[in-house]
């Protein structure tokens, strides 16, 4: 309990310091930024969107009853003023913000809330993110299609919103901040159809004025925004198409403000030791793990001794120089920014000899033949060689399978297909910075069935039985014990070795040099990748 | 004439089925799951099988493909996996561009390819003659993405002559069209090159000599016009290969072109944009090959159709 407080101590020193530096400066208000990227931006339907393109930018055009404090993982009401959680933990009370307006004007009130949760769940949207809301009562209902409207969430009044769950979740509160909970219009909505996500209307601190498709979006102020002065920029020219490298060049010479895919592998290392780039550099932490799941199913990884001795055989320090040091190697599951990491476990270090022991205790002394699937775009592929030759040396003969990241989830989701996958370009990046986001697709029995997640196929009973009691502790004094229990879960589960936890990695936002505001908001842990509400213009 | 451009545009419906029917096929066949894709990371099975219903992939084949070509003869290409909107309002927002660069692109092959095969024509087993064809041979095996890059590493970087890729007026245009132009002339200065001097060899060559015509006069007047009838149909072929070329060219100077968006379906696996481009290019390529055809026979009255 004590590592988890000093974690949490460090945490809140950080954002201290943090705090004070942004105090220095004072935000300028004005200014048109530009930033590019290579990929189309997919949908800015905050039901649909779900990547780290899209993410950020839907939460500056899109607003939740809940957010986090600008470059923080703090939780904070954003369109609800405050709430009450009722003592059984099943019953949360918002009451929403008075005179918050759309993009088009309209009183933003609760029947928006209420219609924005039914469509996501809706199976006709197609929402990648419906399953978060499982927890409130009438779930199954509108997800099966047998009804429209969530008897679990009522409006008693325009400006409260009463949501009810089957089961208490401490991680409610975290969902109501996903942009899948964002408030839309209902009119915006009928009126665009599937195409919302080209024409979307929010209450948040930008508007979408104009998108060229394929080439720019254009986003503008939100002059009608709740909060006073936010954001502080006048527009942002998201430019799309841009290969990394020129954008790079482009940055260098001025022409861009923030390069939004960061900076390629191949020049990473040049990048990072030039002196003038560094400036230019923000380097953040990220809810993030790359590991290689073992499955438990498949022969000869079925055995225990044979994962563990596949833990101890690989040399993360040297797939962290293939990759030029954008990651710190690990041990766990959690990633160290996420309550419940814990700082003393030793896990299963590097020692090719007693893999070597362990293998020859499983009987596999003379080693044996097996797959690693992994995503065939740089590093990837790279990591997976590192990989190969790490367990060639405890004589396990690894072949490469080098595909398309849809082929490999697929291959995951097949239970006796894939025996390891490097996770790499698909890794679990927490959606919220809560621990039983990387528990229940990834770990959790649920995640092992076809199609699932969970490409371990790892299904501990116990564990799950021990993560839904973590999961109905609510109170805000029990957060911390409620971390613990979380921390041990996963230390736990790693007995088992399903995993080879590789490495944490970190992220990289370049900006001009005449950008301003905290560095934490170019490395958002929950506006990914870049805060756009709160960064100015020097 | 009517019947050989009737019996054309069947071949050519033909070969479009076909190759419709092997996209279709290919993807079919990868293992890849759309409705997985869309559903998420956190979607229940049931959630994934009504996605797989809505979108009629729990049909078979057969009838999944015949859907798909009916939907296609409705000018409907389907919406995007990942996109979510219609194929052909993206498709629509990036021809424009794509047929300007290919319009530039194509033109600058041809000018750079005949100038250089007239001029190693006329000073053939030179050096001038052999440097020119070995320019020709890298220029043709050269791998686009390595020539894209350095064009703009030099050209737009350290010379700043050119924008650093992007969208815009002709300064925008020109250095992925002269990449994709130098890249594709060598096909026409080897082609020009022989067949000038094949006509060179020829007697009604010596008879224009003969009866005092200027050396320049003959050359113009006589030997390109005759030299220049195998690159039409060349500029049909070409057009296939230079698509592919397009795709890396596109994707490194930023040009929001169909070449782009192919390149980011294919890494996304998003199957609706694969086929339309696919589909798309298929129309150029055999379109491109018919009307460079006719033109020969415009252009080359000996060519006659109905014995062939």
């Amino acid at each position: 309990m004590h590592k988890v407080l000093k974690g949490f101590a460090l945490t809140a020193m950080a954002v201290a310091i943090s705090g004070a530096v942004q105090a220095q400066e004072t935000p300028k208000p004005g200014g048109e930024v530009i930033v590019t990227y290579q990929n189309d931006v997919a949908t800015l339907d905050p039901a649909i969107g779900y990547d780290w393109q899209n993410w950020s930018m839907i939460k500056s055009l899109f607003d939740g009853l809940m957010d986090y404090e600008p470059g923080t993982t703090n939780l904070v009401p954003d369109l609800a003023e405050r709430y009450e959680i009722s003592d059984d933990g099943m019953t949360y009370t918002f009451h929403l913000r008075e005179g918050v307006t759309f993009h088009n004007d309209r009183e933003m009130t609760a029947a928006d809330v209420k219609y924005s949760l039914e469509r996501t769940i809706n199976p006709q949207t197609q929402s990648p993110g419906a399953g978060f809301f499982s927890s409130i009562v009438g779930f199954d209902a509108v997800s099966s299609g047998d009804a429209t409207t969530l008897s679990g969430v009522t409006t008693p009044d325009d400006y409260t919103v009463e949501i009810t769950l089957s089961a208490p979740d401490a991680t409610f509160l975290h969902l109501m901040a996903l942009n899948f909970a964002s408030v839309v219009p209902k009119e915006a909505v009928e009126e665009w159809g599937r195409d919302f996500g080209k024409h979307p209307v929010g209450t948040g601190a930008f508007k979408l004025d104009d998108w060229a498709l394929g080439q720019r979006l254009t986003f503008v102020k939100n002059e009608d925004y709740y909060r006073d002065g936010i954001p502080y920029i006048d527009q942002i020219d998201f430019e799309i198409g841009q290969e990394p490298n020129v954008a790079l060049l482009r940055l260098q010479r001025g022409e861009v403000d923030i390069a939004g895919d960061g900076i390629p592998p191949a020049q990473f290392l040049q990048s990072q030791q030039d002196p003038e780039f560094q400036k230019l550099m923000v380097i953040g932490d990220q809810l993030h793990t790359g590991y290689m799941t073992l499955s438990v199913t498949i022969p000869p990884l079925d055995n225990l001794k044979v994962r563990q001795a596949i833990n101890m055989a690989i040399n993360k320090e040297r797939i962290v120089r293939v990759i030029n040091g954008r990651a710190a190697p690990t041990n766990q599951p959690l990633p160290p920014a996420m309550p419940g990491y814990d700082s003393d476990y030793e896990g299963l270090s590097y020692d090719v000899e007693q893999a070597r022991a362990l293998l020859e205790e499983a009987g596999y002394g003379d080693g044996f033949e097996t797959e690693l699937y992994v995503m065939n775009t740089d590093p990837q592929p790279r990591i997976a060689q590192a990989i190969q030759q790490d367990l060639s040396q405890i004589g396990i003969q690894a072949e490469i399978k080098s595909l398309a990241q849809a082929n490999v989830i697929a291959a995951g989701g097949e239970q006796s297909q894939a025996p390891m996958i490097w996770s790499g370009g698909m890794a679990w990046i927490a959606d919220f910075p809560d621990p039983s986001n990387f528990w229940g697709p990834i770990l959790g029995c649920e995640g092992a069935v076809p199609g699932g997640w969970n490409w371990a196929w790892y299904c501990n009973e116990e564990l799950d039985a021990r993560a839904e009691e973590a999961n109905a502790m609510v109170e805000p004094d029990q957060r911390e014990e409620r971390a613990r229990i979380w921390g041990e879960i996963f230390t736990t589960a790693m007995d088992d070795a399903p995993w080879v936890p590789i490495f944490n990695e970190k992220r990289f936002t370049v900006h001009s040099a005449r950008m301003g505001g905290d560095d934490a908001l170019y490395v958002d842990p929950v506006h990914v990748p870049v805060n756009y509400d709160y960064i100015w213009v020097k | 004439m009517a019947w050989y451009i009737a019996k054309r545009l069947f071949y050519a419906a033909l070969i479009l089925l076909g190759v419709s029917f092997i996209t279709y096929l290919l993807l079919f066949l990868i293992p890849a799951d759309p409705a997985r894709q869309i559903a998420g990371r956190s979607a229940t099975p049931e959630v994934v099988a009504n996605i797989r219903h809505q979108l009629g992939l729990d049909l078979p084949f057969y009838e999944q493909y015949l859907r798909y070509l009916w939907q296609l003869l409705h000018g409907d290409l389907g919406r995007s996996y990942v996109q979510r909107s219609q194929v052909s309002d993206l498709m629509a927002a990036r021809i424009g561009p794509t047929l300007q660069l290919m319009a530039a692109g194509i033109g600058l092959e041809l000018l750079i390819g005949i100038s250089l095969g007239l001029v190693a024509a006329i000073k053939r087993n030179s050096g001038l003659d052999r440097a020119l064809m070995a320019f020709s041979f890298i220029g043709v095996s050269s791998p686009h993405f390595i020539a894209a890059m350095l064009a703009l590493y030099f050209f737009a970087v350290k010379l700043g002559w050119f924008p650093l890729g992007g969208y815009g007026g002709i300064e925008h245009l020109m250095l992925p069209a002269i990449t994709l132009g130098v890249l594709g002339s060598g096909w026409y200065s080897r082609m020009v090159r022989s067949s000038m001097i094949e006509v060179l060899h020829q007697d009604f060559i010596r008879t224009a000599r003969a009866k005092g015509l200027t050396r320049v006069r003959v050359l113009l007047r006589h030997v390109l016009p005759n030299a220049i009838i195998p690159v039409i149909p060349m500029i049909g072929i070409d057009i296939g290969i230079f698509m592919s070329g397009l795709v890396v060219v596109e994707s490194v100077f930023g040009w929001p072109g169909l070449g782009q968006l192919a390149w980011q379906a294919i890494q996304q696996v998003d199957i609706p944009i694969i086929v339309g481009v696919t589909t798309l290019s298929a129309v150029a390529i055999v379109l491109g090959n018919l009307v460079a055809d006719l033109a020969v026979l415009l252009v080359d009255p000996r060519i006659d159709v109905k014995n062939s």
